[in-house]
C-alpha cells in the first residue's frame, strides 16, 4: 500500500513539473476551465435558487384568480360576477382585487399599484416597496405625486416601506386604499381588476375552476398549481438566454475537450516517446496522463464551483444583473437564499471533470502504445 | 541570485505532489464550507421567507417581481400567452426579459 501511494506520488511529481514546464498553455487551460465550471455553475445555482424560492413565498398565492375576457385581453370584472362565483359551490370565499400598474414619467418606471384587502394606513397614505423608495429617495413621511387619469394631480403620502427581505415580490409595488385607487384610475365602484377565491377542498380547486367557467364563459381561471408551474419553468434550462449560455458553454467545452482528444502536441509525443525508451510501462504513461486530467480538471472544478457560490449568493449576480434588468428601471435588490444540493454538484461533475479527464486518456494511450523511436523520430 | 527567504521557504521545499493534495484539500473544505453555509444561511433566512408568504398571502400576490419592463413581464402568471404581440398586428416581443421566460406550460391553452 504504501509503495503504491509512494508510486502515484512520484507520478504526480514527475505530471505536475511537466505541466509546469508549459505553464502558459496550462494556465490558460486553467483559466479557460475554470471559467466554464463558473459560468455553468452560476447557471445552475442561480436558476435552482430561484425557482425554489418561487415555490416556497408562492404557497401562499391564492388558490384560484378568475380573470375577465373580451377581444383578447383583460377586462374589468363587474361586482355581480363575484356574487355569481360566491354562490358556487365549494368556493369557500371571494374577494374582487383591485391592482394596475403606474407608470412614472418622472423615474420611467412601472409600478405596481395593489389594494390590500384591509388597508391599515387609511386614505392618502401609501406603503411603497424598497424598490420605489431607493430609485425616488422616498422615505416615511415623504409625498409622491401621482397623475390622475383625467391629469389632475394626486398627493399621497408614504407611511410605510415594505421589509428588505420581501423585496423579491414587493419591490415595486404601492399599497393603496381602494378609495384612492379608484379616484386614481377613474374607475368605477362597481368593479374590480380580477377576482379571488379559495375553495373549502383543496381536491376540488380544478373542478371550481369548471364551474366558474361554465358559469361565467367570458373569464378565464387560473389555479395556483399553474402559478407555481409557471415559475417552475420560467427558469427552465430550454427558457431563452439560459439555453443561449448553456449551449454556448457546452459548445466551447465540446471544442476545449475535442482539441484534446484528438492529439498531442509534437512536444508531448515526444515526451512519452523519451519516457518508454526509458523503461516507462504503457500503464505508467497512461496514469500520468489521468493525473494530468485530474490535476486540471479537478482544480478548475473545485475553483468554478467556489466563485460560482461566491458570485450568486454574496454579490447582487453581477454577471446576470444587466441581462436580467433588461430595460427595466426598477430592479430588485434581492438576495437569494443558497438552495444547492450534492445533486447539482455532482451533476455539473459528471458534466465536466469525466468527459475531459476521459478526453486526455484516449490521445495518450495512442501515443504510449507505439514504438518510442517512431515516436522521437516524427 | 541567492534568495534565502525563498530558498527556505517550507513550501518551495515541499514536494509538487503534497502541494497538489493540498491545494484540493483546501478548496474540498471550502466546497464543505460553502454547503455548510447554505444549510446555516437556510436556517436563518427562514424567517424572512415566511414573513414574505404572510405579505404574499396577505395582499394575494401572484407573482415575483424580477421584471418591471412590460406587464407580461412582471406578471407572467396573470398574463396571456399572445401578450407580447398583441399591441399591434405585426408587433414582435421586444423587451430584453421577454427573451429570458419561457413559454409556460399549461395557462392560456383554455
Amino acid at each position: 500500500m504504501g509503495n503504491w501511494f509512494e508510486r502515484q506520488r512520484n507520478i504526480i511529481d514527475f505530471t505536475l513539473s511537466s505541466l509546469v514546464r508549459r505553464k502558459g498553455k496550462n494556465l490558460a487551460l486553467l483559466l479557460v476551465y475554470t471559467l466554464l465550471v463558473f459560468l455553468l455553475a452560476s447557471v445552475m445555482f442561480f436558476t435552482h435558487a430561484l425557482r425554489k424560492e418561487a415555490s416556497l413565498v408562492l404557497q401562499g398565492a391564492p388558490e384560484m384568480v378568475v380573470q375577465r375576457m373580451a377581444a383578447g385581453r383583460h377586462e374589468l370584472v363587474p361586482r355581480r360576477y363575484l356574487g355569481m362565483i360566491k354562490g358556487i359551490k365549494g368556493v369557500s370565499g371571494a374577494r374582487g382585487r383591485l391592482w394596475g400598474y403606474y407608470f412614472d414619467p418622472v423615474m420611467s418606471a412601472n409600478y405596481t399599484m395593489v389594494v390590500p384587502e384591509d388597508h391599515p394606513l387609511g386614505a392618502g397614505s401609501i406603503s411603497i416597496g424598497q424598490g420605489i423608495s431607493r430609485s425616488r429617495l422616498a422615505r416615511v413621511g415623504d409625498f409622491i405625486p401621482f397623475r390622475r387619469y383625467d391629469g389632475t394631480p394626486m398627493v399621497l403620502t408614504v407611511r410605510e416601506v415594505l421589509t428588505t427581505g420581501s423585496e423579491l415580490v414587493s419591490s415595486d409595488l404601492i399599497l393603496v386604499s381602494e378609495g384612492d385607487f379608484r379616484k386614481l384610475f377613474g374607475m368605477a365602484p362597481d368593479l374590480y381588476t380580477d377576482i379571488v377565491l379559495s375553495v373549502r377542498n383543496a381536491k376540488e380547486v380544478a373542478t371550481a375552476a369548471q364551474k366558474v367557467q361554465k358559469l361565467l364563459p367570458d373569464t378565464r381561471p387560473i389555479m395556483k398549481s399553474e402559478i407555481l408551474r409557471t415559475y417552475d419553468t420560467i427558469f427552465d434550462w430550454r427558457s431563452g438566454i439560459i439555453v443561449v449560455i448553456l449551449s454556448s458553454a457546452v459548445l466551447a467545452f465540446i471544442i476545449f475537450a475535442w482539441d484534446k482528444a484528438s492529439g498531442l502536441s509534437a512536444e508531448e509525443r515526444k515526451e512519452i516517446g523519451i519516457l518508454k525508451a526509458i523503461g516507462w510501462e504503457t500503464s505508467d504513461v497512461l496514469l500520468m496522463k489521468f493525473w494530468e486530467g485530474a490535476a486540471v480538471s479537478l482544480s478548475s472544478f473545485l475553483a468554478g464551483v467556489l466563485f460560482a457560490y461566491i458570485h450568486v449568493f454574496f454579490t447582487p449576480v453581477m454577471l446576470f444583473e444587466p441581462v436580467l434588468k433588461g430595460w427595466s428601471t426598477l430592479y430588485p435588490s434581492f438576495k437569494l437564499v443558497p438552495f444547492i444540493s450534492p445533486y447539482q454538484v455532482a451533476m455539473l461533475f459528471f458534466l465536466t471533470v469525466v468527459p475531459y479527464t476521459v478526453a486526455t486518456i484516449v490521445p495518450s494511450w495512442r501515443a504510449a502504445t507505439i514504438d518510442p523511436d517512431s515516436v522521437m523520430r516524427s | 541570485m541567492f534568495y534565502p527567504c525563498i530558498a527556505n521557504n517550507a513550501l518551495y521545499k515541499m514536494r509538487k505532489s503534497t502541494l497538489f493534495f493540498m491545494s484540493i484539500a483546501v478548496q474540498s473544505v471550502l466546497l464543505l464550507g460553502a454547503f455548510t453555509h447554505a444549510a446555516y444561511q437556510r436556517g436563518r433566512d427562514a424567517s424572512i421567507l415566511g414573513e414574505t408568504v404572510a405579505l404574499v398571502k396577505r395582499l394575494d400576490l401572484t407573482d415575483l417581481c424580477l421584471f418591471t419592463e412590460a406587464r407580461y413581464t412582471r406578471h407572467p402568471t396573470q398574463a396571456d400567452l399572445h401578450s407580447p404581440f398583441q399591441d399591434h398586428p405585426m408587433s414582435l416581443e421586444h423587451f430584453p426579459s421577454g427573451s429570458l421566460l419561457a413559454p409556460r406550460k399549461g395557462i392560456g391553452y383554455r
